[in-house]
């Protein structure tokens, strides 16, 4: 395959966040953010032609007798320890990494044009630094779209933290905003610390493996042709055997291996918010709405569940990972379901909404096994990604749309707006049902297939994740309900009746909403797997399963209705029925209180402060003394520097003689 | 020794020379029969001449430098690539000088002294030239008092100045009682080999056993060329002599001679006494090394006169040259002692162009006149961090490197001693201390909140075009470090023995 279009790809969204980072402030906001949209729909038509020919080409390079392959485009040698192990940049086309193009352009491209609109305040004036923030917008788009073509893991980890910077920078978009600020730096230390494992977890693997090509570690090369590569069971089974033969450590329980994918998890964990990792991403929400659409619902926050799938062959080898995986994903859904049932901002409730899918997703890949349904769950985590980057993208938009209309986050503030924002109420209503999963909305197609994946390895995964599903369905609509109807709209004394915005905030509402009414058809199976072999889904179809949660659903929304759809008291009841319950939901565990005490009074007050006594007393009194020595011999030799010649010569002459004294004294 | 006959194919090998004398003979006679109306342009006229040899000397080198290598007068005088390349590496320094003494020069007090000062110049550093190709110690006399004498009366230009007479007299005298002290070490040398030619002394040194006499004729030696390089205890003269003289000159004074003074240090160490090295001279240096570095700090750390500061500030600089001397004459070493010498003209004249444009503009010289100067004079003021920052070697600026590589360079010998390692240990304390002093200068200017007594004024157009090309070295040798081992390459293909 021809290297320029790749090329492109990734050039494009960088040069745009030098372009407009350097010489934003010299154009006006309207070229800034046309040039930004330009960019990205150029990248967008490139990826989705990239990703035609990946899939529907037929080409020998990426598929042979119906299986699809994984095909390095270029891998550049970027730094070199030793022969064998370098770090190189490349651009990797396989299932999942054409499929999350598509996805994080589309996404990419709905918030570049709808930011347009979603930048400017009513008087059509746009924010101060609308520049930067399509320069932060731009540099996102690279690191992610580099992130997910990475052929190596070291490289995966570069651009992991490149995200991880613009996500930084733009959470805290409003700098003068102090929360957005503690918000940016808490987002950044939290995944940070998680990146920690990560690092270490990649260090152990390529210490005893002595490479980072997912190719070496989880494909096998096809005989043929040498940039191509299939994924089969038995190419880790090398790796496999190196830990074996190295008798390497056993550590706290746990093989080296089992050790250095559950770390190299901890990096995903961190990135995609689960549990007990997960604080960070509620706060983020402080970014601009469109920056939580992209980065924080449909595309950064997937790449904990990206690093899975993509060392899945390496994971099936240690089922202690899958379990925790599996483990980690279940608690963490539950948990944020049940907070997304009480918060009062309408951003957070999408946000632990967001948390709990991504735990779906990781459920899906923790219960993955070849033996049952031929890892139906990696199919259906990978569905899961892209229709749920779809419809939160679209709620989260639709929810920008609403606060920008209303100006507050709080749904006490909104109540009854569908009379007067038709297209953001109906495009709502079909995130909505299709995160609920309604047939024939596209979240119904892919959370279908998690709960069965769930069945096929054990029931209580299943019957847990149906709760968690019957949640979701019930908070979405409750917060449906509460913004939309419950009572008429109050129109304060000098505001104009909320309205639909501009058509560069509807559109991208619009082709959202579209997409998450069809995707659901996709012929999803045939296109991903994890092994490129292609899924006939209707084989491992269960109409039981399918009812059953389908009715799930409809039990949530049905309980929403009757306590949302009109103001009663049932609400107010069911909270003083359950209050201990509720408090622990609304104050969201008190994680966040319970790691304030951990950092300030166990890490600051237990460890900084003895540190920084020691630090004080003993380091700098030591350098105190030294400078004050100093300061005494300088202050000493003082009159060596009389200013009589005499002297000088005299110092000269004794000098001389003490040089030579002293070599004879040694020497004779 | 064969003898030769002498025939004018002999001054040929000297090319360098010959060019710097062409030179010298243009400046001289446009000086002294053109028209006093068209004497402004001499200034720039030397600048420019300078520069051709300078760019030819490094087209030479790049080119064909095996054409460099040359020896005439029966061995008394040798050229290799090596010593050409310190030569040119001399001659950009005092492209530097020369541009940045445009305005002095130029001034109204120094409209009769134009030409001396330049001839003068000229003089001293064919001076230097001599002195390290040269391989016979008659040679090497004739260049070290060529580079010496001339030197008095450039310190003395100032005559108005009560300073600048007393700094003049302070250094002929401290010269004339140097030279004594070193003749009187030749005479023993020449008595106990029979010969001056360094390979003469160096063959009948071999196999013979150390007596005083020796031990003595080395230390006068060693002291003859410590005085010029300002090591402790020969330094004294250093800081009177800088302070009183004016400031182009004292610029002068502290980069090329002291960067030539060193090279021919080590010729002499390594070509004449190699055989004493593990013996003798190796400790006389390790005792001399650490003297200057730490005196020279901790002298520089009390001065407030910032030509001054300089002056314990070079002190203590020669000290880290001498690292790349210890090594007896070792590739590497030798390779990081030139990239140091080419680093140090950057840095230091860098901070001499700054203290030079102030000077002339306020005549304001006290460290304490620059606190707040960032407001006044911002970008004088980041020459200056730029210059302090290179001088106490933090990266990433030249001066960070040279330091690696002369601590390299000094530990890159086969079977290197606990002892070197202790040395380049006292080195690095020192280089903490003298952050101390370089980092005083640049909380002056940029964190002391005063109002600055001096006034906001533009420097002329040589002054700029000196610091623009000092930072660009600071900070291009900085990035482009590679290009030691350009000279590394150099050195190994063209070893001094």
């Amino acid at each position: 395959m021809d290297v320029t279009i790749p090329i492109l790809i990734l050039a494009i969204p960088l040069t745009m966040f030098l372009l407009l980072g350097i010489a934003g402030c010299k154009m006006s906001h309207r070229t800034a953010g046309i040039l930004g949209c330009l960019g990205m729909g150029t990248v967008l038509v490139l990826a989705y032609y990239t990703a035609a020919q990946y899939f529907f080409s037929g080409n020998e390079l990426f598929g042979a007798d119906g299986v699809r392959l994984q095909h390095i485009v270029f891998n550049q040698t970027w730094l070199e320890f030793t022969p064998t192990m370098a770090i190189k940049l490349g651009f990797l086309l396989d299932p999942i990494s054409a499929m999350m193009l598509v996805v994080i352009t589309t996404i990419s491209f709905m918030v570049h044009l709808y930011s347009m609109g979603y930048m400017r305040d009513h008087h059509g004036v746009y924010e101060h630094g609308f520049q930067r923030f399509y320069a932060f917008l731009s540099l996102f788009s690279f690191s992610m779209l580099g992130l997910v073509v990475a052929t190596n893991i070291f490289q995966m980890y570069i651009f992991w933290e490149l995200v991880g910077a613009s996500s930084y920078l733009l959470i805290g978009f409003y700098y003068v905003k102090p929360s957005a600020v503690s918000a940016s730096k808490k987002a950044f230390i939290v995944t940070r610390f998680a990146d920690l494992g990560f690092l270490i977890g990649i260090l152990i693997l390529s210490y005893y493996v002595g490479n980072f090509d997912f190719m070496n570690l989880t494909s096998s090369p096809v005989a043929s042709l040498a940039e191509t590569f299939s994924v089969d069971i038995a190419a880790p089974q090398h790796i496999a055997q190196i830990f074996a033969d190295n008798a390497a450590p056993v550590f706290m329980g746990g093989s080296v291996l089992t050790w250095a994918l559950v770390l190299i998890f901890m990096g995903g964990m961190g990135k995609s918010a689960m549990m007990p990792l997960h604080i960070w991403l509620p706060d983020a929400m402080e970014g601009p709405t469109p920056v939580s659409a992209l980065i924080h619902a449909a595309t950064m926050v997937v790449a904990g569940v990206y690093l899975v799938a993509r060392l899945f062959p390496l994971y099936l080898m240690e089922d202690t990972a899958l379990v925790i995986i599996t483990v980690v994903g279940a608690i963490t859904a539950l948990y944020a379901a049940m907070v997304a049932c009480t918060q009062l901002d309408i951003k957070r409730v999408l946000a632990f909404s967001t948390i709990s899918q991504i735990a779906f997703m990781m459920v899906s890949l923790g219960v993955a096994r070849p033996e049952h349904h031929e890892a139906l769950g990696y199919m259906a985590s990978m569905f899961h990604l892209f229709t749920h980057a779809m419809f939160k993208a679209l709620l989260f938009l639709c929810a920008g749309a609403i606060i920008h209309a209303i100006g507050s986050n709080d749904y006490t503030d909104m109540h009854g707006l569908r009379k007067y924002m038709p297209i953001t109420h109906w495009t709502f209503l079909i995130g909505c049902l299709a995160i609920a999963g309604i047939i024939p909305f596209s979240g119904f197609f892919s959370k279908d297939e998690i709960l069965s994946a769930c069945l096929g390895y054990d029931w209580v995964a299943y019957v847990w994740m149906s709760l968690v599903a019957g949640l979701t369905a019930f908070y979405m609509f409750r917060l449906y309900f509460l913004i939309f109807w419950w009572k008429e709209h109050k129109i304060h004394e000098g505001h104009h009746a909320p309205h639909d915005q501009a058509w560069t905030m509807s559109l991208p509402l619009i082709i959202l909403a579209a997409i998450s009414c069809v995707a659901g058809f996709i012929p999803f199976g045939e296109l991903v797997s994890w092994n490129g072999h292609p899924y006939d889904f209707m084989a491992h179809f269960d109409w039981s399963v399918a009812g059953i949660s389908l009715a799930i659903a409809v039990a949530g929304i049905a309980l929403a209705w009757v306590m949302y759809r009109r103001e009663n008291a049932l609400p107010e009841k069911f909270r003083n029925a359950v209050p201990a319950l509720w408090t622990w939901c609304y104050h969201r565990f008190y994680w966040d209180e319970l790691y304030m005490f951990i950092t300030h009074k166990i890490i600051f007050g237990g460890i900084c402060r003895p540190l920084a006594w020691f630090d004080r007393n003993i380091i700098d009194g030591t350098m105190d003394s030294f400078a004050a020595v100093t300061n005494k011999a300088s202050e000493a030799i003082r009159p060596l520097q009389s200013g009589q010649i005499q002297m000088y010569v005299w110092y000269y002459l004794i000098g001389v003689l003490a040089l030579a004294g002293i070599c004879a004294a040694c020497i004779l | 020794m064969e003898i030769v006959n002498m025939d004018y194919t002999q001054f040929l090998a000297m090319k360098q020379e010959i060019g710097l004398l062409i030179v010298f003979i243009v400046v001289f006679l446009y000086d002294t029969f053109l028209p006093a109306k068209s004497q402004k342009a001499l200034p720039g006229l030397t600048a420019v001449l300078m520069l051709i040899l300078t760019v030819c000397g490094i087209v030479f080198e790049a080119v064909a430098p095996e054409t460099l290598s040359k020896t005439a007068f029966a061995g008394m005088y040798v050229s290799t690539p090596v010593i050409a390349a310190l030569k040119t590496i001399l001659n950009v320094g005092v492209v530097i000088v020369l541009i940045q003494s445009v305005n002095w020069a130029n001034s109204s007090f120094m409209a009769m002294r134009r030409g001396e000062f330049y001839e003068l110049l000229l003089v001293t550093l064919f001076g230097m030239y001599l002195m390290v190709s040269a391989r016979h110690f008659l040679l090497f006399v004739i260049g070290l008092e060529s580079a010496s004498l001339p030197l008095a009366a450039m310190v003395a230009l100032d005559k108005n100045r009560y300073e600048s007479h007393e700094a003049a007299v302070k250094y002929i005298l401290t010269a004339v009682f140097s030279s004594a002290i070193f003749m009187l070490g030749l005479s023993f040398v020449y008595g106990l080999t029979g010969s001056l030619y360094f390979n003469d002394i160096y063959a009948a040194l071999t196999g013979a056993g150390v007596n005083m006499m020796l031990i003595v004729a080395l230390a006068a030696v060693v002291s003859g060329v410590g005085f010029k390089l300002s090591l402790v205890p020969f330094h004294l003269w250093t800081a009177d002599v800088y302070q009183g003289a004016p400031t182009s000159v004292t610029s002068y004074l502290s980069v090329i001679s002291k960067g030539a003074a060193a090279f021919a240090f080590l010729v002499i160490l390594v070509q004449a006494f190699g055989m004493l090295y593990a013996q003798l001279w190796e400790w006389m240096l390790y005792a001399l090394i650490i003297l200057t570095i730490t005196v020279g700090n901790l002298f520089a750390i009390r001065q407030k006169n910032m030509k001054r500061f300089l002056a314990f500030s070079s002190v203590s600089q020669a000290g880290y040259i001498m690292l790349g001397v210890i090594s007896d004459g070792a590739p590497v070493a030798t390779a990081a002692m030139m990239f140091y010498i080419l680093v140090y003209i950057f840095s230091n004249l860098a901070a001499f162009g700054v203290i030079g444009a102030i000077e002339r503009a306020s005549g304001k010289l006290s460290m304490d006149d620059y606190r707040g100067l960032y407001r006044t004079n911002p970008r004088l003021s980041v020459a200056m961090m730029l210059a302090m920052f290179s001088l106490a070697g933090i990266p990433p600026f030249a001066g960070f490197f040279s330091k690696f590589f002369i601590f390299t360079g000094a530990l890159s010998a086969p079977g290197v001693g606990t002892a070197m390692y202790v040395l380049v240990l006292i080195a690095l304390i020192n280089t903490i201390v003298s952050l101390y002093y370089y980092l005083l200068v640049v909380k002056a200017m940029f964190i002391a909140d005063d109002q600055c007594v001096i006034e906001p004024f533009r420097s002329s157009a040589s002054e700029r075009l000196g610091l623009w090309i000092t930072v660009a070295g600071i900070i291009g040798l900085g990035i482009a470090s590679w290009f030691f081992s350009e000279l590394n390459v150099l050195t190994a293909t063209y070893p001094l023995i």
